[in-house]
């Protein structure tokens, strides 16, 4: 019989990390299908300042199509026909024009007040949740230790083995895997640094009480439909990272993980017991 | 993975997914948890305020970024029978009441507001829907007819009585009606527009007469201006103990629920 490899025991998260990450996990599911709703009040996008009615670079919608209704998704040239999801969903005979079905949306049901309501307190504590995770990163040398790539990692060799090995879903095993590998650090560097910040820009931006304040921010943007998009697809971009996120939290040890991020605890298998440590 | 373990988990996956949706929906019209998250729109308001400089001009764009789709949204021709007799004659007998807390209530026609101190502006106009779209307005500015009119130190607010009626309701309520603070009605930007992109404003867009306050979303934006009223407090109670103006709330929207402020 094979001998089972020895499992160490190691603190792998601290509480300002578990804490935020959770807290986070709230703040922007609820944000993400409140701004659903928000989005469903008007399913179009445009570029620039103002929107282009008949031309928008994205857009959801009803379609009659011969007798019946379509919903009909637009990005750029293409054509889809998303009914039932996009554009025109609900059970069959209660179906209505909506951009976002109901089940992506809070409320379920067609309420932008309410949505917007949600949206701008859960924002509250999205941004103060994370200027608390982006603090004591910086104080405490969570970004520095554990976020920044080594310049070891940032080999070209090492890159490429890393996404050679990630492809195959092979993880990082025994001392390797005490840190982050240099694709996880690359991945949570883009969210917590470049996308969740242009999250709270490009929102800040569609502000009209703001713009008058700060005008160059909006420029960023190319104007307030800009930022709209962009806050769109930002929104497209952090569900990505969510989904692969989350894939690979199942598939590299779903307890592991999980109990890693509310206890601290993770359990790593070295080649033999370390001393005093075996678990 | 299993393929029961798969199914297992997948129907743990929909029966949490609908029962968070259901819990949120409960939340929402729960008295409690809505008053919680009408909290922080205080917050956002005052946090705003207190970031932002409150006679910062909104930007103004050139004529080559005017609208030619420029939507028009709420009522977009009135059947309320005043008003339908005011068009029939064009407008000839409009007049502009501005009475309230002021000293010398005034009956303005739209000749004589037309030759008030006027401003004239190229902005976007930005729908609490999401959409934008940039007009170019021409109007006699709000503050020297305030002043004209000359507020009683005890006005705090302005209010602005409309021609239409957005919902029919039994007490009334329905007709449209916004407020704006002092702050924001002499601003220089605020206007009582009567011209759109060079020509006679438009009935959809407000005729005879529509407030701009930019910097602020579209719906505080009023049309068909009958009336402006200078008080002391938007959510004061008559007798009865009914609220005066509208359901005390400062406009039609912000009645229903949107923010008064509307800066966000």
């Amino acid at each position: 019989m094979a001998e089972k490899p020895a499992k160490v025991m190691i603190r792998r998260h601290t509480v300002v990390t578990r804490l935020t990450h959770w807290l986070n996990v709230l703040a922007v599911s609820l944000l993400l299908m409140s701004g659903l709703q928000i989005f469903n009040a008007h399913p179009a996008l445009y570029w620039g300042a103002k929107s282009t009615f008949a031309d928008p670079w994205l857009s959801m919608k009803k379609v009659e199509i011969g007798d019946a209704p379509h919903g009909i998704t637009t990005v750029g040239g293409a054509r889809f026909d998303t009914t039932g999801v996009f554009g025109w969903s609900g059970k069959e005979g209660m179906r209505e024009q909506r951009g976002f079905p109901s089940w992506a949306t809070i409320p379920s049901y067609r309420s932008l007040t309410d949505g917007r309501r949600w949206h701008f307190f859960f924002a509250w504590l999205f941004v103060i949740n994370g200027l608390v995770y982006w603090l004591w990163g910086l104080i405490g040398g969570h970004v520095r230790k554990d976020m920044l790539p080594t310049r070891a990692q940032l080999k070209p060799s090492h890159i490429l083995h890393e996404v050679v090995t990630h492809a195959q879903l092979k993880f990082p095993k025994g001392e390797e895997a005490r840190r982050y590998n240099v694709i996880q650090k690359f991945t949570y560097l883009a969210v917590i640094a470049v996308i969740l910040p242009l999250m709270v820009l490009t929102g800040l931006s569609m502000s009209p009480g703001f713009n008058a304040t700060v005008p160059w921010l909006i420029d960023l943007f190319g104007g307030r439909q800009g930022a709209r998009s962009i806050h769109f697809i930002t929104m497209g971009l952090v569900v990505a990272f969510i989904v692969v996120h989350v894939v690979l939290v199942i598939v590299s040890g779903l307890w592991n993980n999980l109990r890693s991020m509310i206890t601290g605890k993770y359990a790593i298998e070295v080649e033999a017991p370390a001393e005093g440590e075996a678990a | 993975m299993s393929a029961t373990r798969r199914r297992w988990l997948t129907g743990m996956g929909v029966t949490l997914g609908s029962l968070w949706l259901s819990a949120c929906d409960k939340l929402t019209n729960d008295p409690k948890f809505a008053g919680m998250l009408t909290k922080a729109e205080g917050l956002t308001r005052r946090a705003q305020r207190a970031v932002t400089d409150r006679k910062a001009l909104a930007r103004e764009f050139t004529p080559a970024d005017v609208s030619k789709d420029f939507k028009a949204n709420g009522t977009l021709r009135p059947q309320d029978y005043e008003y339908v007799a005011l068009l029939e004659n064009n407008f000839a007998d409009y007049r502009l009441v501005v009475d309230g807390l002021v000293e010398h209530p005034l009956e303005l026609s739209l000749a004589e507001l037309r030759s008030a101190p006027s401003r004239t502006q190229i902005t976007r106009h930005d729908c609490v829907e999401g959409w934008s779209s940039i007009g170019k307005w021409k109007g006699a500015r709000l503050g020297p007819l305030l002043d004209r009119a000359k507020l009683k130190p005890q006005a705090r607010y302005i209010v602005f009585w409309c021609a239409d009626t957005l919902e029919q309701t039994l007490d009334g309520t329905g007709k449209y009606y916004e407020s704006i603070d002092l702050i924001d009605a002499y601003h220089p930007q605020s206007i009582l527009a009567y011209e759109m992109n060079d020509a006679t404003l438009p009935v959809r867009h407000g005729a005879p007469l529509r407030l701009r306050v930019e910097r602020q979303l579209g719906y505080k934006h009023a049309k068909y201006i009958m009336r402006i009223e200078a008080v002391a407090s938007l959510d004061a109670k008559d007798a009865n103990g009914q609220t005066v103006l509208g359901r005390g709330k400062g406009g039609f929207w912000p009645d229903r629920g949107y923010e008064w402020y509307a800066g966000i």
